[in-house]
């Protein structure tokens, strides 16, 4: 570096003086001098690292994405089957009334625990009785009323019933319980395996696909425990939120962006917006229990709560985007409006808006699928619970996916595992979705300038 | 035009819902007896035409709070415990209108100190983990930071293996019935306390002997699994789901099995409870129905539903006990 050519000029004064003198051997001796080399490698050298680092970033977080939803779906993947067991049961005209099957008192567990033992040949000792019943879900009974309220015709037949198997079974069928240890060290006895055995030799048992997932409501059996409730609750909660917190999102945008006069007191609600976009998401919830349940006396554990409190913490979000789309619409679309003798209104709702339409719907779309992930606000306004009826109305008692993630990541029964995964894999094949559909819509909308 | 409506429709809603009176029962409170009364819950749906009681997890102390913040639609109509109701809770139901509480013990649960079933086999005395865990211990007369390292540490007999415990933070129920069950009576036995204060011993070491594990047991387990020399603190019903993982450490010699929690021989282990509000039997549908079901023998019995998800029962005639507490519903005073 500090050696330089003797031929190498001082300065611009120095060049000058060369090409007044119509050569050019300093400008090339300057840019291909062994220090200029090096300089230039140097210098290639940093954009080469620099790459890599951006290389390195993107593979880490995207080794990170796949582990986490590998390690999720490697879980969850089990739970798309489950263990069924079918058997005959005869609907006994003397237990099931015809006149009403629906009847809670009727002994549906009776029929089907008589109809599962026949199942053995030789005939069960009453202690293996008891053991074979472990076999098979404790909620079987609920199989059978369903079928015999939906076709009463089957009462005085014998019906072939297919029910879940025990949360155990299915564990050990699926190779998460080890049925080589020694007895006392797993959760199946070895008169359960030999009856098992015996079921499978019959073809009785076996895996398919486990539709009571999809359609079933919380339940303390993993095996009978599903995440239709959580979704209808987490349709029924968005809903509330869309109704909200978009149009006066939208509206609060535009007032903001085209009308409002630029002074102290619009900065200060600028300032607020975005702090309040940044409000941990709890803050939400207590401001819910306060405003909405103790002022307003509003209900409980119901979809209306909820989603106004995710309606609030969603505002922010919405105002923003809106406002950012508003202003990226160009002045000249106004101006040519308005010198065509358009109103503001007109020019706002006839021209700016279908314009930032698509930016719009983008942060609409991103807000939703941060409301639709939330469980820390839903905590405080009483959501988190158990709830095995599916929410008609809403003001019924609900609650939505993540919260029943949550509830079954804390249960202890094995089987809860599997639940679990598969439903944030349901989760997020809803995020994905969402987010899609917002990029879609920018692509096919977006107009550059 | 169309968002006026549907805002104007989502008011209307709003006033509909709080003028309609409740027809669900609703439970809230500790996590620990949830599983029980979700349980019951489930079963009460099922088996009546009255409609399934939303059952919320709140932990013992929120439990309360809602509980005891007085009498209406607007309120729960019963709290689960994992401990019983403290002298400030009751002074403020009191204090909101809530006067006739029923308490009613629905059985017991234990807590397991568990490692996995590859580490060491230990058998301790409270004292033991006292001095194990604690975050200040008495040594020569005066009382210092932990200094145990190792199990060995604290007495020879013991494994020559780092301590390293996984527990629940405050504000878990579990935790204090193990500060109140485990610490403070293995303090008691320290000669150094017969004559100095207890209230240090529920003080828990923060110099990463012991971890917060969070809330999450299944976490604990997991991390068991992966870590052999570690131990953990969690409910019993873990160590149950568990037994092909985990091994239970004895406590003053008696290993955490479903007879000695029962018999009470194994010491780390606790009473729960749910209380009811009296002045709602009656007005909500469905409490004296539901508290049946829970006392049946069907549910808390020797081979009862709850039995299978991990609570301990009570003797025979404490059941009996129960039931008829269940039908008298006599308001109980402290």
């Amino acid at each position: 570096m500090t050696e330089r050519p003797p031929a190498l000029p001082a300065g611009p004064a120095g060049t000058q003086t060369a090409g007044a003198q119509g050569k050019s051997p300093a400008l090339t001796s300057r840019h291909m001098s062994d220090a200029s080399r090096a300089r230039l490698k140097k210098r290639y050298a940093a954009e080469a690292r620099f790459r890599f680092y951006g290389v390195a970033a993107i593979t880490l977080a995207l080794a990170m994405l796949v582990l986490l939803i590998g390690s999720i779906a490697w879980r969850g993947a089990g739970a798309l089957v489950e263990t069924w067991v079918s058997f005959d049961v005869y609907v006994d005209p003397a237990v099931v009334s015809a006149d009403d099957p629906a009847n809670p008192q009727t002994n549906y567990r009776k029929l089907v625990y008589e109809g599962f033992y026949q199942q053995f040949t030789p005939a069960l000792s009453r202690s293996d009785q008891r053991v074979a019943g472990s076999l098979i879900s404790s909620g079987a009974d609920r199989f059978l009323r369903n079928m015999v309220v939906s076709d009463p015709a089957l009462i005085g037949t014998t019906v072939r019933l297919r029910t879940p198997a025990g949360d155990d079974i299915d564990q050990m069928r699926k190779g998460r319980i080890d049925r080589s240890l020694p007895q006392a060290e797993r959760k199946i006895t070895d008169r359960q395996l030999a009856l098992y055995d015996q079921l499978v030799a019959d073809g009785d048992i076996g895996l398919g696909f486990n539709s009571v997932l999809f359609t079933s409501t919380d339940s303390n059996e993993p095996e009978l425990a599903g995440i239709f409730g959580a979704l209808i609750g987490s349709l029924m909660t968005l809903g509330v939120c869309l109704v909200c917190a978009v149009p006066v999102g939208v509206a609060a945008a535009i007032y903001l962006e085209e009308f409002a006069p630029k002074n102290r007191i619009t900065d200060f609600i600028e300032v607020n917006i975005n702090n309040l976009a940044a409000v941990p998401s709890i803050v939400f919830g207590l401001l819910g229990l306060t405003v909405f349940l103790q002022f307003f006396g509003l209900p409980r554990s119901a979809p209306l709560v909820g989603g106004l409190v995710l309606a609030l913490m969603t505002l922010p979000t919405v105002i923003i985007a809106s406002r950012a789309a508003i202003k990226s619409v160009p002045p000249s679309i106004r101006d040519a409006a308005l010198g065509l003798g358009a109103s503001r209104l007109q020019a706002v709702f006839h021209h700016v808006l279908p314009l930032a339409m698509p930016g719009m719907l983008t942060g609409s779309i991103i807000g939703m699928a941060h409301a639709l992930g939330e469980t820390a606000p839903l905590l405080m306004v009483g959501m988190v619970a158990f709830i095995t009826s599916v929410p008609s109305s809403l003001t019924d008692a609900a609650t939505i996916l993540p919260v029943q993630i949550y509830l079954w990541a804390d249960r202890p029964e094995r089987m809860f595992i599997e639940r679990t995964s598969a439903a944030i894999m349901v989760l997020l094949l809803f995020l994905v979705v969402m987010n899609s559909a917002a990029i879609l819509l920018r692509k096919k909308f977006e107009r550059r300038w | 035009m169309k968002k006026t409506f549907a805002l104007a429709a989502l008011a209307t809603l709003a006033l509909a819902g709080t003028a309609e009176a409740r027809d669900q029962i609703r439970i809230v409170g500790s996590s620990t007896v949830f599983p029980f009364s979700s349980a019951v819950a489930e079963q009460f749906g099922q088996k009546t035409s009255f409609p399934s009681p939303v059952v919320e997890s709140t932990g013992t102390g929120g439990g309360m709070k809602l509980f005891c913040a007085g009498v209406g639609t607007e309120h729960p109509d019963l709290t689960g415990a994992s401990r019983q109701i403290k002298k400030s809770e009751f002074a403020d139901c009191q204090a909101n209108g809530v006067t006739d509480i029923v308490q009613l013990r629905i059985g017991k649960d234990g807590i397991a100190f568990a490692s996995s079933k590859s580490g060491p086999d230990l058998n301790v005395t409270r004292a033991q983990l006292f001095l194990a865990l604690a975050k200040q211990v008495p040594v020569k007369g005066k009382l210092v930071d932990n200094p145990n390292k190792n199990w060995s540490d604290i007495d020879r007999g013991l494994p020559d293996e780092e301590i390293e415990v996984l527990g629940p933070p405050p504000t878990s129920g579990t935790r204090d019935a193990w500060v109140e069950l485990v610490m403070t009576e293995g303090c008691k036995e320290l000669d150094y306390f017969k004559s100095h204060s207890t209230d240090v011993c529920g003080a828990m070491r923060e110099d990463g002997a012991f971890i917060e594990a969070g809330e999450n047991d299944n976490l604990i387990v997991q991390k068991l699994e992966a870590n052999p020399v570690a131990f953990g603190i969690f409910g019993f019903s873990f160590l149950d789901q568990n037994s092909d993982k985990l091994q239970g450490a004895r406590i003053e010699g008696v290993a955490p099995t479903f007879d000695t929690i029962t018999d009470g021989s194994y010491e780390a282990s606790r009473p729960l409870f749910l209380y009811v509000k009296k002045a709602h039997v009656g007005v909500i549908p469905g409490i004296s129905e539901y508290l049946s079901e829970l006392t049946s023998e069907n549910a808390l019995g020797d081979y009862g539903y709850l039995v299978e998800k991990g609570l301990i029962p009570l003797p025979p005639e404490d059941r009996d006990t129960l039931r008829a507490a269940a039908t008298a519903l006599t308001p109980f005073s402290m």
